[in-house]
C-alpha cells in the first residue's frame, strides 16, 4: 500500500517526464514498426517534440515566470532551455523537410512510399 | 493538457489515412505550444504554433498531395517494436523517477538561471532574456543555425527539381 502511495507521488511530481516518455517511445514505436515513409517521419518528430517537453519541463519553476525581465516580478523560469529549443525546433522543420522532399522522390523512382514494396522491387531488379 | 496530447499520440499511432495523421500532427502541435505557454516558455511557443503546427503541417499535406494519403496494411508482427518500446519506457521511467521534482526551485537545472537574468539588462539592454541569451552569448550557435536553414533549402532544390516538369529535359 505505501508503495502504491508512493508511486502516485512521483507520478504527480514527475507527470511531465512520464509524458515525455510516452511521447518518446510512440515516435519510437511508429518509426520501427510502420513501413510507410511519411509516418516514419512523423514518428521522428513525435520523438523530437518530447525532448522539447522534458527540456522545458525541467526550466520550469513553480510559481514563476516568463523570463522577461520586469520590475513586478522576481522568480523566472530558467531562459536557456528555451533558447536551445527554439534552434532544435527550426533545425527539425528543416531535417522534417529535407525528408519529405526525400520521400517526395522515392515516390517518383519507386512509384511507393512503402518499405516493403521498395524492398521487393529492389530485390527483383537484376 | 499533457494527457490531450497523449490521447492524441495515440491516434496518431493507429489511423492509417495519412490526410488524418497531418491534421492529428497540426493539433498535436497546437497543444504543445499550450503546454509550452503553461511551462513560461512564450517564445518557443510562438515558434511552435508557427514552424511546427504552420510549416511543419504544410509540408506534410505537400508530400501526401504528391505522394500517396493511404497507408498499407502492417504484413509484420508487431511483437518485436512493442517490446522494443516498452523496454525503452521502462528504462526511461526508472531513470526520470531520480530527476528532481517538476517546478523545483533549487534543482540542479537552475543554478545558473539567475545568473543570466541578473546579467542580461546590464550587459545587452534586452528586457527579454531569451532574445539576449538567443541574439548575444549563443550568437554564433543562431548563426549555425542559420547555415542549417540554408542547407536544407539547398538539399530540396536539388532533390525536387531534376523530377519537377516532366516535358523539361528530365533525364532521369
Amino acid at each position: 500500500m505505501t508503495e502504491l502511495v508512493k508511486l502516485g507521488g512521483d507520478l504527480a511530481s514527475h507527470y511531465n517526464q512520464w509524458i515525455t516518455v510516452f511521447l518518446m517511445v510512440s515516435g519510437l514505436y511508429i518509426v520501427i514498426a510502420r513501413g510507410n515513409m511519411v509516418k516514419k517521419l512523423v514518428g521522428l518528430s513525435l520523438f523530437q517534440t518530447s525532448v522539447y517537453l522534458l527540456y522545458l519541463s525541467a526550466g520550469k519553476i513553480l510559481g514563476g515566470t516568463a523570463p522577461i525581465i520586469d520590475p513586478a516580478f522576481t522568480v523566472y523560469s530558467h531562459p536557456l532551455p528555451h533558447v536551445l529549443i527554439l534552434t532544435a525546433i527550426v533545425v527539425g522543420v528543416a531535417t522534417l523537410a529535407v525528408g519529405l522532399a526525400l520521400v517526395v522522390r522515392i515516390n517518383e523512382a519507386y512509384g511507393t512510399i512503402e518499405e516493403d514494396d521498395i524492398f521487393e522491387q529492389d530485390d527483383n531488379r537484376p | 493538457m499533457l494527457t490531450l496530447i497523449a490521447v492524441t499520440t495515440i491516434g496518431i499511432v493507429r489511423v492509417r489515412n495519412l490526410f488524418a495523421v497531418a491534421v492529428l500532427t497540426s493539433i498535436y502541435s497546437f497543444l504543445m505550444a499550450s503546454v509550452m505557454l503553461v511551462l513560461d516558455a512564450v517564445d518557443v511557443a510562438l515558434t511552435e504554433a508557427s514552424v511546427g503546427a504552420g510549416i511543419g503541417t504544410v509540408l506534410l499535406l505537400g508530400t501526401l498531395y504528391l505522394t500517396k494519403t493511404e497507408e498499407a496494411r502492417p504484413v509484420h508482427s508487431v511483437a518485436l517494436p512493442l517490446f522494443v518500446a516498452v523496454g525503452t519506457a521502462a528504462i526511461l521511467i526508472w531513470g526520470v523517477s531520480a530527476t528532481p521534482p517538476f517546478g523545483a526551485a533549487d534543482s540542479p537545472v537552475q543554478l545558473a538561471g539567475p545568473d543570466y537574468i541578473q546579467r542580461s539588462i546590464a550587459e545587452t539592454g534586452i528586457a527579454n532574456v531569451v532574445s539576449s541569451v538567443l541574439a548575444s552569448y549563443r550568437g554564433f550557435d543562431t548563426l549555425g543555425e542559420t547555415v542549417v536553414i540554408f542547407t536544407a533549402g539547398i538539399a530540396i532544390l536539388m532533390l525536387l527539381k531534376r523530377a519537377a516538369p516532366p516535358g523539361a529535359g528530365g533525364k532521369d
